[in-house]
């Protein structure tokens, strides 16, 4: 594989996969709204 | 005014079914091709740009759009476009949200049963001992019905399947299925990326690495950037990706309550889409295919797009692995596509059975039995009349004109006549990232542009299509062969001076040493010479290809009034609701 094809692929697929795990951690660790939130699943919750 | 209790079970759930709604069989087939068509690595620029540009910012308009929506008990386009601006126009402009995705769920459900089916295939070895070519007839024999009880009860069962999943309701059912789909499409996507990548030329059959097609993908032609082809590509392939314009997005997110976030969520369920489309889609169908059968055959073969070689090609490739790797890669790469299409017509169902709950009162286990049976109906021209254009017809009109025009639309009324000030508080309200404030002005300035650009840069293509020109310029030219052969040797004349061996050389793309115009003309030299002996083979029966032709031209334009029949019922029916709300005194 040609270098600037690696370069070119590596930084792109790093920095895609960075920011979606990014994002989706994001999500993971934002706590909840308080009730009535949009989910049904965490109505029992105790806050 | 709604009845409407339909909600998400969780936020992760609403973020997979987002993302799955976005995730179609595009990210595996259309975004690799597009690439090698467009610049290879270099073809990241304009795609990256124009996410930045014309994909983030409608991810932030649909969303704010639909939970606007839900505030007012609104969970389909007509309505919600109706929230937002009293003038009577538009909730008809609203009902492309539900005609497209009607439309588009038809033809969509029957190319979603053709990777069942060929899941099934590759675990009962039907493609073993088969020769390439006779992989590939395998797959037109099926699509043109050679044995039409197996394509049809393939079809029958995937629609019977995505109807029972949306009675089970937005939680109990499609966020269920983008639950297990999801995780199971990465998987499957990891195990196909490593196999394809760990390719040794030599070892099973292999004629190169994988990764000389990972180079071929990746190579950087910056001076194609410069192209407005290329950006107009990479702007159409992030708007098809992410599913905007079908009115999908802003039903889910009208189940999103005022004061949750929708910035976060749209950014977590885009960036998905994306690590799916480049980080997947790249490393699977182009260094297989590389790896078998070299560049200029998957040139050759994905002239028009990356169907043919998913479908007619990768069984055979998978075939030549042997044993429980072959079957699994079988299961894997069809089992990937579909779970990719069905997160994705789940999403198409919502739209309709939320216009029904909440206009006429119907429960969504009934609004999904109709939804499933209006697409039985509509999809059955796609399935029985597949080699006569109905298909493309439907994708060309509901799953391009459609979109484009709607969202087009849509982004004028929410930055121009919604306004941007109120459009924008929308988006950041209960946000839980900080949205940079430039995104106000590129929602309000760039987006429009951009997306104008692409609607107008499509018009004359939309006029050909509508005159038929291509197959009328086919007939034309088997009813006067003469014509063909001057083309053919009009392109001739230009080559003067180029070695005869280099002009029928069939890997004439090779010759690096050619300039792109000359490239041009010897290749549009070979087809037309391979079609004009194609045509003046004594054993060639003219007449009956005309007739082809000819029968095609009707189907389409059958299915032309079909589609604008179901837009019309559905503009009726958007009338009907509204009389009701005013005759209860709710408008």
């Amino acid at each position: 594989m040609s270098t600037p094809a690696f370069i070119t692929m590596i930084v792109t697929e790093v920095a895609i996969t960075v920011i979606t795990i990014y994002f989706f951690w994001k999500v993971l660790k934002t706590p909840s709204k308080p009730e009535p939130d949009s989910f049904k699943f965490n109505d029992d919750e105790e806050r | 005014m709604s009845q409407n209790e339909e909600g998400w079970g969780s936020r992760v759930g609403l973020i997979l079914a987002m993302a799955g709604n976005a995730v179609g069989l595009g990210n595996f087939l259309r975004f690799p091709v597009q690439a090698i068509q467009n610049g290879g690595g270099a073809f990241i620029i304009p795609y990256l740009v124009c996410f930045l540009l014309l994909g983030i910012p409608f991810l932030f308009v649909e969303w704010a759009v639909g939970r606007y929506g839900g505030k007012t008990g609104n969970h389909s386009t007509p309505f919600i476009l109706h929230a937002m601006d009293k003038r009577k126009l538009w909730k008809y402009i609203g009902v492309f949200g539900i005609f497209t995705n009607l439309a588009v769920a038809a033809y969509y459900c029957y190319l979603e049963s053709w990777t069942l089916s060929y899941v099934w295939h590759s675990i009962a070895g039907t493609f073993d001992g088969q020769s390439q070519t006779e992989v590939a007839n395998y797959f037109g024999d099926y699509v043109n019905l050679s044995s039409p009880w197996q394509p049809v009860l393939f079809w029958l069962f995937c629609l019977f399947l995505n109807t029972w999943i949306l009675s089970k309701g937005l939680s109990g059912g499609v966020e269920k299925a983008a639950k297990i789909g999801m995780p199971l499409l990465l998987l499957f996507g990891a195990f196909l990326a490593y196999k394809a990548i760990s390719i040794k030329a030599g070892a099973h059959g292999a004629l190169f690495d994988g990764t000389k097609g990972l180079d071929f993908l990746w190579k950087p032609q910056f001076d194609t950037i410069w192209e407005p082809k290329v950006w107009l590509a990479a702007a159409g392939q992030i708007f098809f990706t992410l599913s905007i314009g079908m009115g999908s997005i802003q039903c889910y997110a009208s189940y999103v309550k005022k004061n949750d976030d929708i910035a976060l969520n749209a950014m977590s369920a885009g960036w998905m889409n994306g690590f799916v489309e480049v980080v997947l889609g790249s490393s699977i169908l182009i260094p297989i295919a590389v790896g078998y059968l070299g560049i200029d055959q998957v040139i050759e073969m994905t002239k028009n797009g990356g169907l043919g070689l998913g479908f007619k090609t990768l069984p055979y490739l998978f075939e030549q692995w042997g044993g429980v790797i072959g079957v699994f890669a079988g299961v894997a790469w069809f089992g990937l596509l579909f779970f990719a299409g069905i997160t994705s017509s789940l999403a198409m169902g919502t739209p309709v059975m939320g216009f029904l709950e909440d206009e006429f009162g119907w429960k969504s286990k009934n609004a999904a039995w109709l939804f499933g049976g209006l697409v039985l109906i509509l999809g059955l021209p796609t399935v029985l009349f597949f080699n006569y254009g109905v298909f493309d017809e439907y994708d060309y009109w509901a799953g391009t004109v459609s979109l484009v025009t709607f969202a087009f639309i849509e982004i004028i009324l929410f930055a121009w006549i919604f306004g941007i000030k109120k459009g924008w508080a929308e988006i950041i309200e209960g946000s839980d990232i900080k949205v940079p404030i430039v995104f106000k002005f590129i929602i309000k300035y760039i987006t429009p542009l951009l997306l104008g650009w692409v609607f107008f840069a499509s018009l004359p293509g939309v006029v050909d299509n509508l005159k038929h020109k291509e197959t009328h310029a086919k007939i034309k030219l088997l009813e006067q062969p003469n014509v063909l052969e001057k083309h053919m040797y009009g392109h001739l004349a230009n080559l003067n001076g180029i070695d005869s061996t280099i002009i029928n050389n069939p890997m004439v793309d090779t010759f690096t040493m050619l300039s792109p115009k000359t490239l041009h003309s010897i290749t549009e030299y070979q087809s037309l010479k391979a079609e004009f002996t194609r045509i003046s083979a004594p054993e060639f029966d003219r007449s009956k290809e005309i007739e082809f032709h000819k029968k095609t031209i009707l189907f389409k334009n059958i299915s032309r009034g079909l589609l604008l029949f179901l837009w019309l019922v559905i503009a009726f029916y958007v009338h009907k609701a509204y009389k009701n709300r005013l005759n209860k005194g709710l408008e």
